[in-house]
């Protein structure tokens, strides 16, 4: 190739960036200044609890709200560049419910990738589900961002594999989240030393993005808002400038600042759940920034539900929350303190009523 | 006997009886019998705590419990209260029974069901302690 075909196949690319800049909408002709390696945005869809009834029938309020964030990411523009669905497809782990609720994710436009959810593991061990969507724990590199998705939600040998006297009974078990008889979250020793090992040829310079079901932080074991080797996790990631963990499980917005470490919850599409401080019998340690999403209205059923759409042009993960029956909030990360913070809520005379939960 | 003095001597029969502990007081009661209380109301929260996780309450497997884990994000002790999407006061068991019928796409308690008593025991229960603040929103 010489010189000039370069320069013209330059001036021909400039050319096709500026004709369609004039046709697009302001926010993306934006992207379009910005580092093209640092520059995407991914959605996120979390915690559809389908849950099987008999035969051919499903909860309907369940399957609603699977339904209803598969439809509006199918409609977002910019399109994303793939969508994450966070763990916790099925409800009891049955195949007619993985499979119902694959068949539903079937119709998202975009690439899926998948997390492991308790309610999708403990029936088999996450065996059909893995035949669906892949492995249960993996890496991927995109667009200069390093991905990794871990099983977080697997807990004790002896639990697992010598307490229950029928796989059924495991997952039941491990479905109730206020369930005494349930057993604490972990990454566990080998997959924290694949972690390892898959993290050395990763420049420590390059953004991490971290997908957990539960949160690979403790806030409250007996709802399992909790992962028993955490701090494990965290040092491995702790080398890193840019990292960023994104958790479901806890089907309400949570956000926190740990090290170099930013942690954001995404919300439910089936309920939303109560914070643990709710809870007037235990003591939690929610993270103080968190700022409490709305109570929740039961009379509307997909109150306080939604899913998430989240761009990394920083490097660091800003949390768009699409909220069906609330003002739609943002949780990005803010440079000047170093922290995740809701962009509009963080002060709590801007807050309204009942913005507090009691 | 004047008015005066027949008070007086009442007043000092009562003072007797407090200071003398005669077990013809009606409203004693041992240890052993609160513990046999608590033990009836702890069987009834229990009840209460097995039909909130309890998946056949209603008729399409969901519980209490898979949006109140604890009973949490219940407030009994905000009821009774103007409940503005139903427009009128209710108590917390219509609440429930509201909860009963449509998440859980069943049929409605007596307000004086046995069950319905146990739900509401077992919600007040995980909330002991906490102030009472009815019509509280």
């Amino acid at each position: 190739m010489n010189p000039t075909d370069a320069g013209r196949r330059y001036f021909l690319k400039g050319a096709g960036a500026l004709a369609a800049a004039s046709t697009l909408p302001l926010s993306l002709v934006k992207l379009a200044f910005a580092d093209a390696a640092q520059d995407f945005t991914f959605a996120y869809i979390s915690d559809a609890h389908i849950q099987h009834i008999e035969g051919t029938k499903f909860v309907r309020n369940w399957d609603r709200g699977l339904i209803r964030a598969v439809a509006e990411t199918n409609l977002l523009t910019p399109k994303p560049d793939f969508v994450m669905f966070g763990g916790d497809l099925a409800q009891l782990g049955s195949k007619p419910e993985l499979d119902h609720g694959g068949e539903i994710l079937s119709k998202l436009r975009h690439p899926l990738h998948s997390v492991m959810g308790e309610h999708d593991y403990y029936l088999d061990l996450g065996e059909y589900w893995s035949k669906l969507f892949g492995p249960h724990h993996y890496s991927f590199d995109h667009k200069g961002v390093h991905f990794v998705v871990l099983n977080s939600v697997l807990t004790y040998d002896e639990w697992t594999f010598n307490r229950w006297p029928t796989a059924e009974q495991r997952m039941l078990e491990m479905a109730g989240l206020d369930n005494p008889n349930g057993s604490p979250f972990m990454v566990g020793e080998k997959q924290r030393e694949w972690l390892k090992k898959d993290l050395e040829a990763v420049p420590k310079t390059t953004p991490v993005v971290v997908f957990s079901h539960s949160p690979l932080q403790k806030i409250y074991k007996g709802w399992n808002f909790w992962t028993e080797d955490a701090e494990e996790v965290q040092a491995i990631l702790a080398p890193f400038e840019k990292v960023n963990v994104i958790y479901g499980h806890v089907h309400q917005i949570q956000y926190n600042q740990i090290g170099r470490i930013s942690f954001n919850a995404v919300m439910a599409t089936a309920w939303p759940w109560p914070y643990p401080a709710t809870y007037a019998q235990a003591e939690s340690a929610m993270p103080v920034l968190t700022v409490p999403m709305n109570r929740a209205d039961p009379f509307f059923e997909r109150d306080a539900t939604g899913w998430q759409f989240i761009d990394m042009n920083t490097g660091r993960v800003t949390m768009k929350f699409n909220l069906y029956n609330n003002t739609n909030r943002v949780v990005a990360f803010n440079p000047a303190t170093g922290r995740p913070e809701d962009r509009d809520f963080q002060d709590p005379a801007k807050r309204i009523p009942p913005q507090d939960h009691y | 006997m004047s008015r005066k003095l027949t008070i007086v001597a009442f007043a000092a029969a009562v003072a007797a009886l407090a200071v003398g502990g005669l077990a013809i007081r009606a409203d004693e009661f041992t240890k052993k019998d609160g513990e046999r209380w608590q033990k009836e109301y702890m069987t009834v929260v229990e009840k209460g705590r097995a039909l909130w996780t309890s998946p056949t309450l209603g008729t399409n497997g969901v519980a209490c419990a898979q949006c109140h884990p604890n009973g949490a994000n219940t407030h009994p002790e905000t009821y009774p209260k103007f409940q503005q999407q139903l427009g009128r006061v209710i108590a917390l068991r219509e609440m429930i029974n509201w909860c009963i019928q449509q998440p859980l796409e069943g049929k409605p308690l007596a307000l004086d069901d046995p069950q319905m008593v146990a739900l509401e025991a077992y919600v007040a229960h995980e909330r002991r302690g906490v102030a009472l603040a009815p019509g509280k929103h």
